[in-house]
């Protein structure tokens, strides 16, 4: 806005809030031309663009508005009918003027946008059916110009008539007031000219007060008329609102960033005194932060309807476009929100829009086959829950097919056959959001380049918030996105471990656990080498702070207690280990300097009641680091599916399972088990005829377990084998599996029907059968008496 | 590379000392000196990074010079000062030693760095001040500050 003075950047301002009114209101009047206030609002704003520009001496804008308001005249008229070819054209006209206030904007002067075909386009149309005697060239439109006034008058002088009256240089309704008091006998024309006289030599106060002072207006009848005023005017907003630079509301949340930083010392310093004189002051000050700390932050709140008005426009344009037609529906659109975050989701959410409209919803003959109407409808919906704003953008589209995008993302490469093969439809959906997937047939201009969804969830993210899919294929498909209301100061808990105190965000925390004696010691198992825990039947992965942080040892063996904080990212869920938990706070987040920016794992720092620094968590890069966020892809619903494989019951036992040979399953009991380990491949020596591996300053027989089953399967010649450690009688027996998937716990009934020996039964475990493993048949199978000539192992 | 060239003209330097070493600091880069800081760790950071201090409410990075310099590790009973300077990637605190005074420095006895000097010191150093009985080494704090793998 350089070189540009004050009133051109009020009128740009203006300018460009009146075109996003115009754009809305343009839309609704395709829904309802008759509507002839809004048809006003749209004619007005053009108008006022005009003069305005005029009074600057910008002449390519107001030509251009100059002919748009022409059809408008018309239209107003009612002389042409609102086409669709109208109203795009309109649209246009919007669009464009937004670029020349744009250029202005940039370089203080109007630049050389053409914009004859677009001033051709709509003299065309206002031409219209009407005779060739309407007809007028667009470069002299102002002979047939309903406003009387010709075009380059100056903007002063040519007020809207609408506006003629409404408001005197204070702002005052005057003229509108005393018309309405007068015309219905509530006053007399005299007393109402005096009452301005008056008003004219200085009385400051508003005309019906001087009126109903004077005993010559009933109060009841003034109220009544300025409220149905400003009902008519639509104007009584602006009168109560001012305009604030957003740098001065960031400099104040700053400020009170700070102050709540020191209302919670301050809070900690008298909780250790015994007076109660500073304990009363200091839980007044707690009470007048807290509420300053809600009253700035709404002064940056804005409604997420500022970043849906858009929506409307891109639906029917996109709509138009592809050849569909789509109903956008908004709810909530007041649900507030800081500034910054609004920001933040305006390209993921006109994204999801967009795709929504190109893939969700159907050409019109395809939905009535399907016997859905020919009107596709998109209900967006803001509304708050638990310190969050949930944002839902359903449809009634086709949905989307697991079973595709499985095949896309195998086909890039994004996940493996053997992974997609256990995962529950909702994993799968989730897969959209990797980069390199989408299940569009065909690749437009619009989306199916499989690049957007991945930003998307990014920058989703980012914020601190998170996304999720529902579908159902013919019914449509629902993305449900979670996302903070403020960034700045946020509810944190606060955890410490090897004597350091961090904050967890709370939007990132699920639930606490905490396991004491023989369940610290034993609570935490292993799978496949990495720490699990069994919360309710579902295997959590764990991570342990400290070790993450690599700031001790290994030896959470000791533990007499072991704090768990279940977190979720990515859409899964981890336990991280901590040594202590303390309170949840409002922490003010401050970021790194930049000797840290890369410092994945902390999202920033933060103040403490006591004045010390504590670190903020990055719960995503936590998960990341510890890689648990891909890893537990595999695991996640083992609870479901032993659930939903209802066998007649003898039986609940805890399973492992384990790969064999080319991509079979099968399960040992885990008390068979006597531990996991993994070796390399190159330890495997020869002892006796069989293969062994030294293991804990003994010898271990290894048994290759597809042999024994006679599934075959190659062998690797390099890298490292999983081995099953399982004892008996003293003895040890490596059982060497391709693969250790999982632990799940099931009712398993034993039928022994099964022919070969070292199978107990068969069971359906995530959706495939499996083998259940007699290891005492097979080890006995294998050659008891060779094993124990290893006896003392 | 900043080394500020200005060296020559008539400077006060803030000195401060590292084991037996002098060093300045132009004065108009040091913000304040503060006593030894609650610190913060930041695990798996540059070493040379000591942590974080709550500076009035600001959070600065503070960073070891002994370690950034490459000398022997600070003695666990040496509470080191800080210094915080402004840098061009913001403020940030230096810890020293000892603090010393500011000096006025005569600029005819300026020289290149010591031949004693070696390694990373030298490149961290643009110069020394002969003063009475010792060295006043100076710090080209830019240099100091941009820790090797962090841009």
């Amino acid at each position: 806005m350089s070189g540009i003075d004050e009133i051109v950047g009020e009128f740009l301002i203006e300018s460009y809030e009146n075109l996003d009114r115009y754009d809305a209101d343009l839309l609704a009047l395709e829904q309802d031309p008759t509507d002839a206030e809004t048809l006003s609002s749209v004619f007005r704003t053009i108008h006022t663009i005009k003069g305005t520009s005029g009074f600057f001496g910008f002449d390519q804008l107001e030509k251009l508005a100059h002919v748009g308001e022409n059809l408008l005249g018309r239209l107003r008229e009612g002389e042409l009918p609102l086409t669709e070819e109208i109203a795009s054209a309109l649209l246009d006209t919007g669009d464009t003027l937004r670029r020349m206030l744009g250029v202005i904007e940039e370089t203080g002067e109007e630049g050389d946008l053409d914009v004859s075909e677009l001033a051709a386009r709509l003299t065309r149309l206002y031409e219209g059916e009407g005779s060739a005697a309407d007809a007028v060239a667009a470069d002299e439109p102002a002979e047939v110009a309903d406003e009387p006034v010709a075009a380059d008058a100056p903007a002063a002088d040519e007020p809207a008539p609408e506006d003629q009256q409404a408001y005197d240089a204070q702002g005052n309704p005057i003229g509108r007031i005393g018309d309405l008091l007068s015309e219905r006998g509530k006053a007399s024309p005299e007393d109402i000219a005096a009452a301005l006289a008056a008003q004219e030599s200085g009385d400051a106060r508003r005309l019906g007060e001087i009126l109903v002072n004077k005993g010559a207006a009933d109060p009841e009848d003034v109220e009544a008329y300025v409220e149905e005023q400003a009902r008519s005017s639509g104007r009584s907003v602006s009168d109560s609102s001012i305009r604030v630079d957003v740098g001065l509301l960031d400099e104040l949340m700053n400020l009170v960033g700070e102050l709540v930083l020191a209302r919670n010392q301050i809070v900690q310093l008298v909780n250790d005194e015994q007076d109660s004189r500073y304990a009363g002051a200091s839980q007044r000050l707690n009470l007048i932060t807290t509420e300053l700390q809600e009253g700035v932050m709404k002064t940056r709140m804005q409604p997420i309807g500022n970043v849906w008005n858009k929506l409307p426009r891109v639906v029917r344009d996109l709509s138009l476009a592809v050849g569909k037609r789509v109903d956008l529906e908004m709810v909530g659109q007041d649900t507030e929100l800081d500034k910054t975050i609004i920001e933040a989701i305006k390209d993921p959410l006109t994204h999801l829009v967009r795709n929504a409209v190109d893939h969700g919803i159907e050409l019109p003959e395809v939905r009535e086959a399907a016997g859905k109407p020919a009107v596709g409808q998109m209900t967006l919906r803001a509304y708050h829950e638990g310190g969050q704003v949930n944002i839902e953008l359903s449809d009634d589209g086709k949905g989307i097919d697991a079973n595709a995008v499985r095949d896309k993302a195998i086909k890039q490469g994004v996940i493996t056959a053997e992974q997609a093969a256990q995962m529950v439809e909702r994993e799968l959906l989730t897969l959209i959001f990797s980069a390199g997937v989408s299940t569009a047939q065909q690749v437009t201009n619009v989306s199916g380049r499989g690049v957007g969804m991945d930003v998307v969830r990014t920058n989703i993210e980012r914020i601190g918030g998170s996304i999720d899919i529902a579908t159902e294929i013919g019914q449509g498909t629902t993305i449900k996105v979670k996302i903070p209301l403020t960034l700045a100061i946020v509810p944190a808990l606060i955890v410490s471990t090897s004597g350091d105190r961090y904050a967890i965000p709370q939007l990132s925390l699920i639930e606490l656990v905490r396991l004491e004696g023989e369940q610290a010691r034993s609570g935490i198992e292993r799978v496949h080498g990495s720490p699990v825990y069994r919360l309710r039947g579902r295997l959590l992965p764990i991570v342990d702070l400290s070790r993450e942080l690599e700031r001790r040892g290994d030896h959470d063996e000791e533990r007499e207690v072991v704090n768990i904080v279940v977190l979720h990212a990515d859409g899964q869920q981890f336990g991280l280990i901590v040594d202590d938990i303390h309170d949840t706070e409002e922490i003010v987040v401050k970021p790194l300097g930049s000797h840290l920016k890369d410092a994945a794992l902390f999202a920033g720092a933060t103040i403490m009641g006591d004045g010390r620094v504590a670190l903020i968590l990055d719960v995503m890069g936590i998960a990341e680091r510890a890689r648990v966020v891909s890893e537990t892809r595999e695991r996640a619903d083992s609870t479901e599916q032993f659930a939903a494989s209802d066998i007649t019951v003898t039986e609940r036992k805890t399973l492992l399972l384990v790969e064999v040979g080319d991509d079979r399953r099968a399960a040992i009991d885990l008390t068979e088990v006597e531990r996991l380990e993994e070796f390399d491949i190159s330890a495997i020596e020869w002892g006796s005829g069989r293969e062994v591996v030294q293991y804990r300053d003994a010898i271990l027989p290894l048994m290759r377990l597809a042999d024994a089953l006679g599934v075959g399967g190659g062998y690797l010649e390099e890298g490292s084998m999983d081995v099953v450690v399982h004892t008996i009688d003293g003895h040890s027996v490596g059982l060497v599996v391709g693969k250790i998937l999982d632990i799940v716990e099931q009712e398993i009934r034993i039928d022994h029907l099964d022919d070969r020996p070292e199978v107990l039964g068969s069971v359906v475990v995530q959706g495939r059968v499996t083998d259940v493993l007699d290891t005492h048949a097979l080890v006995g199978a294998g050659g008891q008496d060779s094993f124990g000539s290893y006896a003392g192992v | 590379m900043s080394t500020d060239t200005n060296v020559a003209v008539e400077t006060q330097f803030c000195t401060f000392h590292l084991t037996n070493l002098m060093f300045g600091i132009e004065v108009e880069r040091v913000q304040e000196v503060i006593r030894a800081q609650p610190m913060t760790g930041v695990p798996l950071a540059n070493p040379v990074v000591e942590g974080l201090i709550n500076l009035r409410g600001q959070i600065v990075t503070a960073l070891d010079l002994r370690r950034r310099l490459e000398l022997p590790a600070r003695p666990e009973e040496l509470e080191p000062t800080n210094i915080v300077v402004r840098t061009s990637v913001g403020q940030l605190s230096l810890l020293v030693d000892r603090i010393g005074d500011v000096v006025d420095v005569d600029q005819a006895t300026f020289e290149g760095p010591p031949e004693t000097l070696e390694g990373v010191a030298r490149e961290l150093i643009t110069g020394a001040y002969k003063l009475d009985g010792s060295l006043l080494l100076v710090l080209d704090t830019e240099a100091a500050v941009r820790l090797p793998g962090v841009v």
